[in-house]
């Protein structure tokens, strides 16, 4: 590996440290003194702002609410989208084009427009407030997304490796688990991650489609943009610990996005 | 690749179709309903057929809303594409590295866009804030609140702090998944580094980049809710692109039938772009 | 010109190897001679690809140096050691033509126009992909493409060394023997040394002139298809080779005889130690086993009749011997008895032929 790509690695890294250093300085300090004062670090540390959502019951409920959806939707889509994209990249079949396009334009309009809909018919669903509304709204625009990824993944793959497992007197379904889905594993990695990280920052969607019980952490944040005016330090905290599930979620896929190509042989 | 006919495969597709359809229909028939139809409240419509289209296509208001948009989109794609490529190659693949990289990476897409807006509201404002005190630091006069250049230059700083990653993330592992034999043969064959892109890494990298690409291009001609906070859509209306513009006119004026309409051609024109950009790279990935 | 001598070789893909199981490639010496068809044989994980790596300096060996004649080349970059290497699926440059991947190597080499064209052409009508030149390289089937891979290395003249690892595990069946055909006549034009890495017994004994057996990182055994078969050297050979392998039955020495479940057996090389503790056991191959009335009684379980020979199984002391026998040969049903060709029965000790 050569050592000059150390540095376009390393500044951009550096880039995207620096507004999160800022954020998590934000998150230190009062609200009064962000806006008051210029300083690198607080003068006035304080860890109010934690305190107060680790205490206020609206504030982790929220994290776990939304936590709750985000899996379920990363799960349907992932789960629902994997044989879908393995008929668009083997077969053809009627209609298969088209098809494929209109998935992508699920994704096309801006959420504002879905809002008002959506409240009617999940409510007349009786699924108002729940957390399998919310997964299944945000399904609309991940599911699309999820097929297009793994179909671009499973497209590098030789048909040869199919047949020669189909040789090897393989099953459908065993040679899609134990072959398939390891090569692929990246793109798996990928998807996943992108379909929890869409779902994890929709605002507007979870905030329609809930009121109390599965009450988003992204909802209660825009709460602090409240007439009181920006309770800078607290929104601070909580972008911060927003980061983590997600910093989670990375960690966990990083061995299936890095993961080389294996062809399942010696 | 050869594929072969099976109309057995439409199993494999039906339980997305049903979810994707439940979730696309019914807004679909109650945005085309409200494009045609004019209302005065307490819920009575009447029929306007192609009036609010002729209203928006025909608004000055639009067309400036529009250049605005097609500029910030396209300023986007220019930095974010290249430079997401370049950072995923020059990433490391193996090694304790990899991990470390690939989360703080991912980050900045994780923070919700209300909050990634709040911050780098405060990050840029030239007396409290760290962007904004080393720029102005530097002798360059900046105050993106005031100055129509500085509102630009920082909401598409901020755009591509915030997603850049995530064409990176699709490049890298379009990377990774190349297999070793090809860059073996490589050697073997002697090719240059810049070779090895150009005939090896990029083609293998091209679906991928094209999602990048099309994502890239949706999300940011539909953005709203960073550069909203960020700017409001200011100073005056400079920064205020299409979706700015829209929730304006619908929530604002509570005008349905123009901001239906509006939203129709919105999603056409983004329909178009993407459908003309998608053919394009898939030309000729279909034989056989 | 293009001897390849391997000296204490030894490799691991571990940082710091402490257990032998560390080691890819346990210690390895070996000389091989110019322009002879060799093939690595062994099962899956046994080394032969690492091995096969190590000489076209994909890796580079954590011990020990490789030479081509009589330049070191351990340290010498891929490009620059006159090999060329086809893989296990099909390597092409799917945005180039067919001619363009051909020509690849030679440009990179910055060859002109004229001589490009020539040996491209040239190359082309061996592989017979003359008719082909102007495609797309993406759109050919498995065969064409590992045609175009071996033609980039047969395309470049100073190639004295073209390596193939498993390279028609993804060919289709009744393909294989064309292509595998195909690279033994390219052989007898060539010229080149040629080393072919395989797990399929039948791929290296049609193929090669010399077979090299890889057991877990070692070299078992360097011959002949005939060789390996008749005088196997390690129990791995003689159980690896031939359909079904080598009959292994444990035996003793007693008074300076091979004893096998109580009886005496005449063995090709009889040893005159006890074996000092090593475990010892007899070889032999289902070919070289046949009824006798002189010889010692089993027990008939199976017989099979597999068109031209008959595959049978029989037992004593608890242990299975296989026989082969031709399809006229009478089998005895009442107490059969059964003799083993002593020149073709080998004693082992400790899984190494006894000298």
């Amino acid at each position: 590996m050569k050592h000059h790509k150390w540095i376009i690695t390393t500044f951009y890294i550096v880039f995207l440290m620096l507004p999160i250093y800022w954020l998590l300085n934000m998150s230190f300090k009062t609200t009064n003194e962000i806006l008051g004062t210029f300083s690198l670090w607080p003068r006035e540390f304080t860890l109010d702002n934690y305190i107060k959502i680790f205490t206020d019951p609206t504030w982790y409920n929220g994290y776990i609410n939304s936590i709750t959806y985000v899996v379920i939707n990363t799960v349907v889509s992932v789960s629902v989208a994997l044989p879908a994209a393995y008929a668009f990249s083997r077969y053809r079949f009627l209609g298969d084009k088209h098809l494929f396009f209109w998935l992508l334009t699920n994704r096309m309009a801006p959420p504002a427009v879905f809002a008002l809909p959506f409240f009617q018919l999940y409510s007349a669903m009786g699924l108002f407030d729940t957390h399998i509304a919310v997964a299944l709204a945000h399904a609309l625009f991940n599911i699309p997304l999820a097929v297009w990824i793994l179909e671009g993944f499973m497209s590098g793959v030789p048909r040869e490796l199919d047949e020669t497992a189909y040789l090897d007197g393989y099953s459908f379904w065993r040679f899609f688990l134990k072959i398939f889905m390891p090569t692929i594993a990246a793109g798996i990695g990928v998807a996943a991650f992108f379909c929890f990280m869409y779902s994890w920052v929709e605002l507007l969607l979870a905030k329609t489609l809930t009121s109390v019980a599965a009450k988003p952490i992204a909802a209660t944040m825009t709460r602090t943009a409240s007439t009181a005016g920006y309770e800078l330090g607290l929104l601070a905290a909580a972008g911060a610990l927003t980061i983590i599930p997600g910093a989670f979620v990375i960690y966990f896929v990083r061995n299936y996005i890095a993961r080389g190509f294996a062809l399942g042989r010696v | 690749m050869k594929k072969t006919t099976n109309q057995k495969a439409w199993f494999l597709v039906t339980p997305v179709v049903i979810l994707v359809a439940l979730n696309a229909l019914i807004p679909i028939m109650t945005v085309v309903n409200y494009s045609v139809q004019e209302t005065f409240g307490d819920n009575v419509f009447f029929w306007e057929g192609m009036k609010w289209f002729e209203q928006v296509l025909r608004s000055e208001r639009f067309h400036e809303s529009f250049v605005r948009q097609i500029a910030f989109t396209g300023m986007i794609l220019i930095i974010e594409i290249p430079l997401g490529i370049v950072v995923a190659l020059s990433m490391p693949r193996k090694g304790p590295w990899v991990s470390v990289c690939l989360v703080l990476m991912a980050l900045p897409l994780l923070i919700p866009w209300n909050v990634v807006g709040a911050m780098w509201n405060i990050f840029a404002l030239p007396d409290i804030g760290l962007l904004g005190r080393m720029i102005n630091g530097a002798g360059i006069e900046y105050n993106f609140t005031q100055h129509p250049v500085a509102a630009w230059f920082t909401t598409v700083l901020m755009d591509v702090w915030h997603w850049t990653s995530l064409v990176v993330l699709l490049a890298y592992a379009g990377l990774c998944s190349i297999p070793e034999a090809y860059y073996q043969a490589a050697k073997i064959d002697g090719a240059t580094p810049w070779a090895v892109f150009r005939y090896i890494q990029l083609p293998k990298m091209k679906r991928v980049l094209t999602i990048a690409v099309l994502l890239r291009f949706m999300d940011s001609f539909m953005i709203y809710t960073e550069p909203f906070v960020l700017t409001g859509g200011g100073p005056g209306n400079t920064t205020t692109f299409l979706s700015i513009d829209l929730v304006k006119i619908a929530l604002g004026q509570f005008d349905l039938g123009p901001a239906a309409a509006m939203s129709l051609v919105y999603f056409l024109i983004v329909l178009l772009v993407c459908w003309i950009f998608y053919t394009l790279m898939m030309r000729g990935e279909d034989k056989l | 010109m293009a001897k390849i001598t391997l000296q204490h070789i030894r490799h691991s893909y571990t940082q710091n190897p402490s257990a032998p199981g560390d080691w890819a490639l346990k210690e390895l010496d070996a000389v091989w001679e110019d322009g002879t068809a060799y093939a690595l044989l062994g099962p899956s994980g046994c080394g032969k690809t690492t091995l096969l790596n190590i000489i076209s300096g994909l890796i580079s060996p954590t011990e020990g140096r490789v030479l081509f004649g009589d330049r070191d080349v351990t340290d010498v970059p891929t490009s620059e050691r006159h090999i060329a290497q086809v893989f296990q699926f099909p390597v092409v440059y799917d945005t180039m033509t067919v001619y363009d991947n051909l020509a690849f190597p030679l440009r990179n080499r910055g060859m002109d126009k004229v001589t490009v064209a020539k040996r491209v052409t040239e190359i082309a009508r061996m592989l017979d992909l003359e008719g082909m030149l102007s495609e797309r390289a993406s759109g050919l089937t498995a065969d064409g493409k590992q045609k175009i891979s071996l033609g980039r290395g047969l395309v470049r003249e100073e190639v004295n060394i073209i390596m193939f690892d498993e390279p028609l595990t993804v060919i289709d069946p009744h393909l294989k023997w064309l292509l595998r055909s195909k690279l033994k006549e390219l052989h007898q034009r060539v010229g080149a040394t040629m080393i072919y890495v395989t797990h399929d017994q039948t791929e290296a004994l049609t193929f090669a002139d010399r077979v090299v057996v890889i057991h877990e990182g070692t070299v078992v055994q360097v011959g002949t298809p005939v060789e390996l078969f008749e005088r196997p050297r390690h129990t791995f050979v003689g159980h690896f080779i031939g359909s079904p392998g080598m009959n292994l039955l444990p035996c003793e020495t007693r008074a300076g005889n091979m004893i096998f479940s109580g009886c005496v057996v005449e063995v090709a090389n009889p040893s005159s130690s006890d074996g000092d503790g090593k475990k010892l056991e007899l070889g032999v191959r289902p070919e070289f086993v046949r009824f006798d009335q002189n010889g010692f009684e089993v027990e008939l379980i199976k017989v099979d009749d597999l068109g031209r020979y008959q595959l049978i199984e029989t037992r004593r002391g608890g242990h299975v011997i296989k026989m082969i026998l031709s399809e006229e040969s009478p089998v005895p049903v009442e107490s059969p008895r059964i003799v083993f060709d002593p020149d073709h029965t080998w004693v082992y000790a400790d899984s190494w032929v006894v000298s």
